[in-house]
């Protein structure tokens, strides 16, 4: 990696004023509809448009050379800013540094359903690879006429292409210059990997000195002359009522009051005497009855689940397969509601000018946010605009935002500009939790000591990778509810929805703990009891890949020697992770001391990028394997900031190493996701082979060792 | 209580008249317009809103502003005034943040560190970096970027 001292800074002036002088002498050209429907997103989701054909959506070229990238995607830390460039920059053969990232706004940019589901290489990136291929080719045709030559004979390096047989020169920059140029080309080849010099090579990240030097803006750093904050009157739980308010008190300190109906703000030009005054705000709530508390949840789910569906085709005949079977091994895996607890809280910085409503708030989705806000205010669509800026940390928790609906109202209501902050107790309150789940797994071993039926069922979690992917003649599962919503009312206490990788993480958990213990059941080394049931030929290899860096030697568990293993899938990425733990039999106490990833997610865009995502999810995993678990009483949720809610600290710290596969037979996929699935199971796993005790709830905290011991 | 109260902020002198009651997050985010702090807890449990004080790490969402009149308070964008610190030039070069809602906490209170202990052991920055919450999990490369700002600036930060 270059020293940080040769990157270049070059803020965009992102003023409508600045935005046109940039996109003005632009180049316009168009490519065919047919080959961009290719690169759609998946139709499981609604309200989908598809990525523009339009070439210009996606990059403009500045007559000073500078390159402006349009993606609606957001940079929430996963890195697409820096992922985006390189390929546009290889694909346009301009230099890195000269291209300025455009992200997240609903004016400028193509739309985009979101940035979640670790979609942004897969099902984003082949689209703006395509235009800029596109662009590239009729640069060189626009080249081959400025200077007499043959466009096959061009050569083309950093914006300046270069006729080799004259050594004539013309720049992007001097092509497109004051020039509208409309044309269409016919499959244009992306360049073939192999040739990449920029993209599949580490990059610098583009947002470094932006982040290191305080000068990134978030939400909340958007700060408008007049502008008030506002805090709101929020119930003490989900399903409370509000009866009555007297806001006389926050009046009296100099706090502005917006109230329309239950939805009462007080607002301030200061944000902690905006606080203050909502301390003096008198509000009494009718409490819903007591429902399930996080004890009582997992029979409550079972009892109020819809019903199940299949998950995957069924295989085989369970029936048969238990007749076959010599034992029978039956689990109930269980896990807790997770927050996502972003260190940024939801948080949104309204302001209408001209009838016309722009919100920068911190959200995955901008483009379901504007709707919402126009629905919400009574706006057209076309006078509301949304800036997701920089946002921190989302991991699926800010796919909507309900405080920039907040904020728009407020601004409507006040004729001012409005900023709303959640504060960290509603952050946790308002959360859409990953939803706490029951899996339960039912299966047989033959006297061979092979699996010949599995009967699974999960309960909350969503059944994505709840089908096993191990050859066992007879399996089925069926899932009942999920985190994607439609569940029935009262089924989860409050919101749920998707938390990195959904659905995966209680589904492999499950899996890979029961795999463990059937491995255990027949005295089969863990990894080689897996590699005798799986045809898999990607997972074998992270699996192989996993076991060699680890130094993994085989042997029956619980070994005493605290190593585990395990793998998954996440749309189409296989992960083996192995780990290495010491327990403290007497307090409960984990010590993750070690662990080993590999990740084969095709071609990497930016390996050191798939690298942080890697160790951020490893790290991120030791939460919710060993101690996150949301507390609650009914609708009352009972933690509220990080003294009981608690997050993976620098103490916890494992020695993580991560392999990744170079496998240029696929193309590249998302990993902001797949290297977390593993962490529940592989510490489990870990954990039993260390102690001989099986874990079957997440979070494994250090009471439910000791229970389990 | 409303008073004036002065300080140095960054190296420039500069008063406030406010409430003396007020945390000094707010006043330097709101009333100074300083937003490289952020707010992620209020209550001095994640370490995102972490300025320097008096060569001391403080927890600006859970310090009066009172409590700074007369000392020298420096934020992240006081740091590096005159070109990248050894700190933040390692955090870039080693991507030690993702988000990077936490790394201006994050490198304030390694500059601290470094003030009162220049070599650390990396168990010792581990130990001062605990309480700073970090929820994208850079938590690695934070301690690969410390080591190595610490071994750049000997000589002093």
């Amino acid at each position: 990696m270059k020293p940080v001292d040769t990157v270049e800074s070059h803020p965009l002036d992102l003023s409508r004023r600045g935005f046109l002088a940039l996109a003005g002498p632009g180049l316009f050209i168009f490519f065919g509809v047919e080959r961009v429907s290719a690169y759609q997103e998946p139709a499981r989701l609604p309200q989908r448009q598809m990525y523009p054909s339009d070439f210009n959506a996606y990059l403009r070229i500045g007559a000073d050379g500078r390159v402006a990238c349009f993606a609606g995607k957001v940079e929430l830390g996963q890195g697409p800013a820096t992922a985006l460039a390189q390929l546009l920059a290889e694909e346009l053969d301009v230099a890195y540094d000269s291209v300025d990232m455009v992200l997240g706004d609903t004016d400028l940019c193509p739309y985009d359903m979101g940035t979640f589901g670790s979609m942004c290489i897969p099902l984003f990136s082949p689209a703006l690879r395509g235009a800029a291929a596109e662009a590239r080719a009729v640069l060189l045709e626009m080249a081959g006429e400025k200077l007499q030559a043959p466009a096959g004979r061009l050569e083309v390096k950093k914006g300046v292409v270069t006729d080799p047989s004259t050594g004539n020169r013309v720049t992007y920059a001097q092509l497109v210059e004051g020039k509208r140029i409309e044309r269409h080309l016919e499959k244009v080849p992306l360049k073939p990997v192999k040739d990449f010099t920029i993209a599949a090579h580490p990059a610098r990240r583009k947002d470094a000195l932006d982040k290191v030097t305080g000068k990134a803006k978030y939400a909340g750093d958007f700060q408008l002359p007049g502008m008030l904050h506002a805090r709101l009157v929020r119930p003490p739980a989900h399903g409370a009522k509000l009866k009555s308010a007297d806001t006389s008190a926050a009046e009296k300190i100099g706090a502005r009051v917006v109230r329309e109906g239950d939805f009462i703000a007080v607002l301030h030009e200061r944000p902690d005497l905006a606080d203050r005054a909502l301390g003096l705000v008198k509000a009494e709530f009718d409490r819903p009855a007591p429902g399930a508390d996080d004890k009582t949840i997992f029979d409550h789910l079972l009892k109020t689940a819809p019903p199940f569906q299949p998950a995957g085709r069924p295989t085989g005949d369970v029936a048969e397969g238990e007749k076959a079977s010599a034992a029978i091994v039956e689990r109930t895996y269980l896990n807790s509601y997770v927050s996502h607890a972003p260190m940024e809280t939801h948080t949104a910085t309204a302001n209408i000018e001209n009838g016309k409503v722009t919100v920068w708030a911190s959200t995955q989705a901008p483009f379901s946010v504007k709707p919402a806000v126009a629905q919400a205010i009574g706006f057209a669509p076309e006078n509301v605009r949304i800036i997701a800026p920089y946002v921190g940390g989302g991991f699926g928790g800010k796919s909507g935002a309900p405080q920039a609906v907040e904020a728009a109202r407020l601004a409507k209501a006040t004729g001012k500009a409005v900023q709303v902050m959640w504060n960290r107790a509603e952050e946790f309150f308002y959360d859409t939790f990953r939803p706490a789940a029951v899996a339960k797994i039912r299966s047989g071993l033959s006297s061979a000591g092979k699996i010949v039926f599995w009967d699974g069922m999960v309960v909350g979690a969503g059944e994505r990778e709840a089908y096993p992917f191990y050859d066992i003649p007879n399996k089925r599962t069926v899932s009942a509810g999920g985190w994607q919503g439609g569940n029935p009312p009262g089924m989860h206490p409050f919101a749920v929805g998707p938390w990195r990788a959904p659905s995966v993480n209680t589904n492999t958990f499950a899996r890979e703990s029961h795999i463990d213990t059937l491995a255990a059941k027949v005295g089969a080394d863990p990894l080689e009891f897996r590699l005798n049931h799986l045809s898999d030929a990607r997972l074998r290899r992270v699996l192989e890949a996993a076991a060699k860096q680890f130094g993994w030697k085989a042997g029956k568990a619980p070994s005493g020697r605290g190593v585990g293993v395990a793998c998954g899938v996440y749309s189409n990425a296989c992960v083996a992770t192995m780990a290495e733990v010491a327990v403290n039999k007497s307090s409960g106490h984990v010590q993750v001391k070690r662990i080993v990833s590999a990740l084969d997610v095709g071609w990497t865009v930016n390996p050191d990028g798939m690298r942080q995502q890697m160790e951020g999810a490893i790290t991120m995993g030791l939460g919710y394997a060993l101690a996150e678990e949301v507390h609650f009483n009914g609708g009352e949720v009972l933690d509220r900031n990080f003294d009981s809610y608690q997050l993976p600290r620098f103490s916890w710290l494992p020695k993580i190493e991560t392999v990744l596969i170079d496998n240029p037979e696929v193309a590249p996929l998302g990993g902001g996701e797949p290297p977390i699935i593993a962490m529940g199971a592989v510490l489990a796993n870990a954990i039993y082979d260390a102690t001989g005790a099986r874990v079957l709830q997440l979070p494994m905290t250090p009471e439910r060792i000791v229970a389990a011991l | 209580m409303e008073r004036t109260i002065a300080f140095t902020l960054n190296g420039k002198a500069t008063s406030v008249k406010t409430d003396d009651g007020r945390m000094l997050l707010w006043v330097l985010r709101s009333d100074l317009g300083l937003t490289g702090t952020k707010f992620g807890c209020g209550e001095a449990l994640c370490g995102a809103c972490t300025v320097i004080v008096d060569k001391q790490a403080v927890r600006s969402c859970s310090t009066p502003v009172a409590d700074v009149a007369g000392k020298n308070v420096m934020t992240i964008e006081g740091l590096g005034q005159n070109g990248l610190h050894a700190i933040q030039r390692a955090f870039a070069e080693h991507h030690a943040f993702q988000c990077g809602y936490c790394t201006s906490g994050m490198i304030l209170n390694a500059y601290a560190l470094l003030l009162k202990t220049p070599k650390p052991t990396r168990a010792q920055i581990a130990a001062h970096m605990e309480d700073n919450l970090c929820r994208c999990g850079a938590h690695v490369r934070i301690l690969d970027a410390v080591e190595q700002a610490a071994g750049a600036a000997r000589g002093g930060v």
